[in-house]
Order: structure tokens, then C-alpha cells, then sequence
């Protein structure tokens, strides 16, 4: 489970919901994956920025071990390498297989600010371990990478 | 109603479920092509839209946009597949992700999304209180419009199977019964050369009945409410939505609806 999903996700339970402690939920005992792929989509990081909620990303990455997020949300623009041109050739992208989409989005390249943030939110997984709430304590599994939510009868 | 609440989910719990977790081992992966007004649906938000697929079944609905972010759950614990199935779309670069989670406690927070889409899921819910709550659950998803008449909100795609199909094979029409057991049935496995048996995993199809019988066939029977013609709008406004666009295609009602804003 890609830890974007993590800016999405909060307890299954109606009443936790509604309690600020609830979100995020915290990775706990995890094992983590790393699934790469090469191309780095540049208008979905730009355009998925203000959805991030930072703070709480900052958390979960500290919680999970991994390198420390700067303390402040990249702009639009730190995402794009300021001294892109459309002359480059070998785009890395193109190795990918997709090579008309990569030259396509030769015009702009990705910094390496984006290539970290792709890095951390679409490439850096969770394979296995629990997503607890910060609120009841309700652990949810993690299992080969899908986390499962469903409740024990009596807390629906 | 609380009580009539918990009869709903264990009638569902032996009637759908159970079935679904039954067959589940013999989804395919992603024979089925998208419905059309899906497709398009998901084609036509802009980069970077960050929504849900309540009731995503093997995910192929993921696939359809690399430039949004969807978040698929399901209420069966398809963990096979859906994790075979997001490698593979890992692989094609596709920003999704999947979770096990049940349609009416979904664990994302309230209004968070920019679409929503739930596609053959409501009609397997067996009351109609059950029915609005499982509409109100998608609606509850999506980012509110900034004004009162504005439709600058999140949007929700929802997708039910009609009474009103008196030319597919099953003939059902307007005046029948609307809740029905539908038989689903699981070929045996064998000869080779019937590949056309294979793959009617997918959830929406119904194989044909008296096709080729094996001795390891096996028929299951699953609970659906057809929906007839405005029903699935009312649900909808119960539910706090406001209708702004709706429709039937090949045996199902579909609608987009947003949020309304009650200020
Ligand atoms: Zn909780």
C-alpha cells in the first residue's frame, strides 16, 4: 500500500471519525517495500500538493524510519528542474516503455524534489504490519499490501 | 430498526457475501472491459483527482486514468487478486491503492473527495433504509460545493441494475418481483477447449444458464434489488445528494450526483 493512501485513510469507526486523533493512522511493526517505477508523473504530484496533509505525512515518515520530510510542503514550482529543455534525448522516462509519453513531458522535468516525493508517496509501500488509530486503538491489518478495515461485528 | 438493521446485514452476510467470497478464487483479473459511462466518468476529471471505487471487486476500474488517484475497497478479503492486480498496475505506473473495508464503514474521512464511484454495489443491499445509507456513505465522500446551488463539489458516479430489462436474457420487466435471487454459476474446471466458459467471475454478469453443463458445475445464488425507473434518483436525494445527471444503460440505472449544500 503506497503511503499516499495514507492522506486518505482514517478509522472505520463512525464515532472515531469525528475525533482529530483518529487521523492519520499509525503504521506500526511495518515491513516496508519499495516498488519502483520509473516515470515520475509530474502533473498529478503538482496537482495532488494541496491535498497533502503535510504534518501528518511528516509523522508517519518519522513513525515509519524513514528520512526525515522538510518541514514545509514543496511548492509547484520546487517540482519542476529549473533548468529543464526540451533538447534532452534520453529522457529517463523512456526507458519505461512508454517512450511517446515521455517525450511528451520532456518539456518539464521532474527536480529531484519530485522524484523524493514520488519516491516517499507512490514508490515507498507497505507490504505488511497495522495502521492504528490514534483515537480507540483499533489496529487494521496489513497484508501483502492491501489493508483490510472491516470490523468486528459489535464496533459497526 | 435497528433490529430490522442487523436482519439486513446477516441476510446479506449468507445471500451475497458468503457467495462472493466463494467465487472469489475464480475472478479473472481484467477480462471485463469498463462499462462505457465509467470510463468516460473517470477519463474526464482532471489530473491529480483523488477519489474512491466503493465495491472495486478486482480493481479494473484502477486502471482506466494514471492521472488521478484512486483508492478501491471492497468488502471481500480479495487479497490475492487485488494485490496481483496492483502490482501489475504498479507496473504501468498507475497511482492506486486497494483496501478491504465494508461499504457503510468506510475508513476515509468525511468529504475528502473529489469523485466517488460505486458501481454494482447498492443493489446487493437488502433494505431500503440500507440502501440510502450505502448511497449517503459514497456521498459523505466528496469535498461539498462551495455555495448553496453551486456544483463545483466532489461528484459521485453510482451504478445499479434495473428491473427494466425485458430484452436481456433474463427478461425481467417493469411489474416484477424487485428482489430477486440471481444464479451464478461456477464452471467446473476441464476441457480446454470451452474457453468461453471461463472468467464469468466478473460480478455484473450472470453465466448463461443451460450452457454446456459439467458434473463439477456449481450454481450459488445471490440477492439483488432491480431497481425500477427514478428509484435510484430518490434514494439519492434521501441521502442528501442532489441528482445532476442520470441515465440507463444496457440493464442498469446510473447516476452523478453531488453533495447537496444545506446552508
Ligand atoms: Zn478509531
Amino acid at each position: 500500500m503506497k503511503l499516499l493512501t495514507l492522506n486518505f485513510l482514517t478509522c472505520a469507526i463512525k464515532t472515531c471519525k469525528t475525533s482529530p486523533a483518529s487521523f492519520p493512522l499509525h503504521p506500526r511493526d511495518c515491513e516496508l517495500e519499495v516498488v519502483e517505477s520509473e516515470s515520475v508523473n509530474l502533473p498529478f504530484l503538482k496537482n495532488i500538493l494541496p491535498r497533502l496533509m503535510w504534518d501528518e505525512l511528516r509523522v508517519i515518515a518519522d513513525e515509519l524510519g524513514l528520512p526525515a520530510l522538510p518541514s514545509t510542503p514543496p511548492t509547484r514550482d520546487d517540482l519542476v528542474e529549473p533548468s529543464s529543455s526540451s533538447t534532452t534525448t534520453i529522457s529517463h522516462a523512456q526507458n519505461a516503455g512508454n517512450a511517446a509519453e515521455g517525450q511528451q513531458q520532456a518539456e518539464e522535468k521532474p527536480s529531484q524534489t519530485a522524484r523524493d516525493l514520488h519516491r516517499v508517496l507512490l514508490e515507498t509501500c507497505i507490504k505488511e504490519g497495522k495502521l492504528v488509530c490514534g483515537n480507540c486503538g483499533h489496529e487494521y491489518k496489513v497484508m501483502e499490501g492491501v489493508a483490510n478495515f472491516l470490523l468486528p461485528g459489535h464496533l459497526v | 430498526m435497528a433490529e430490522s438493521d442487523t436482519q439486513g446485514a446477516d441476510y446479506e452476510e449468507q445471500h451475497v457475501h458468503s457467495v462472493y467470497e466463494q467465487i472469489a478464487s475464480h475472478f479473472s483479473s481484467t477480462r471485463y472491459k469498463p462499462w462505457p459511462i465509467v470510463e468516460r466518468f473517470l477519463q474526464e476529471l482532471p489530473d491529480g483527482s483523488v477519489g474512491a471505487d466503493v465495491g472495486c471487486g478486482n480493481g479494473k476500474y484502477l486502471a482506466v486514468n494514471r492521472n488521478i488517484f484512486i483508492v478501491g475497497s471492497d468488502r471481500y478479503a480479495l487479497y490475492q487478486i487485488l494485490s496481483t492486480n496492483l502490482i501489475k498496475i504498479a507496473k504501468q505506473h498507475q497511482p492506486h491503492a486497494a483496501i478491504v473495508a465494508d461499504s457503510l464503514s468506510l475508513p476515509h474521512p468525511a468529504h475528502s473527495f473529489d469523485f466517488a464511484i460505486s458501481i454494482a454495489v447498492i443493489h446487493h443491499l437488502s433494505t431500503p433504509a440500507r440502501r440510502v445509507e450505502a448511497v449517503k456513505a459514497v456521498l459523505d465522500l466528496l469535498r461539498p460545493p462551495s455555495a448553496e446551488g453551486s456544483r463545483d463539489g466532489g461528484k459521485a458516479l453510482i451504478y445499479v441494475w434495473a428491473l427494466e430489462q425485458k430484452d436481456s436474457r433474463r427478461g425481467w420487466d417493469e411489474g416484477h418481483e424487485q428482489d430477486v435471487m440471481v444464479p451464478w454459476v461456477m464452471k467446473g474446471k476441464k476441457e480446454k477447449g470451452s474457453k468461453k466458459g471461463k472468467g464469468q467471475e466478473e460480478r455484473d454478469q450472470v453465466v448463461e444458464e443451460g450452457a454446456v453443463k459439467q458434473a463439477e458445475d456449481k450454481t450459488f445464488l445471490r440477492y439483488y434489488h432491480l431497481y425500477k425507473k427514478g428509484e435510484l434518483e430518490r434514494d439519492i436525494e434521501e441521502a442528501g445528494g442532489e441528482v445532476v445527471q442520470a441515465g440507463y444503460e444496457k440493464d442498469n440505472w446510473w447516476a452523478v450526483a453531488v453533495l447537496k449544500r444545506t446552508n
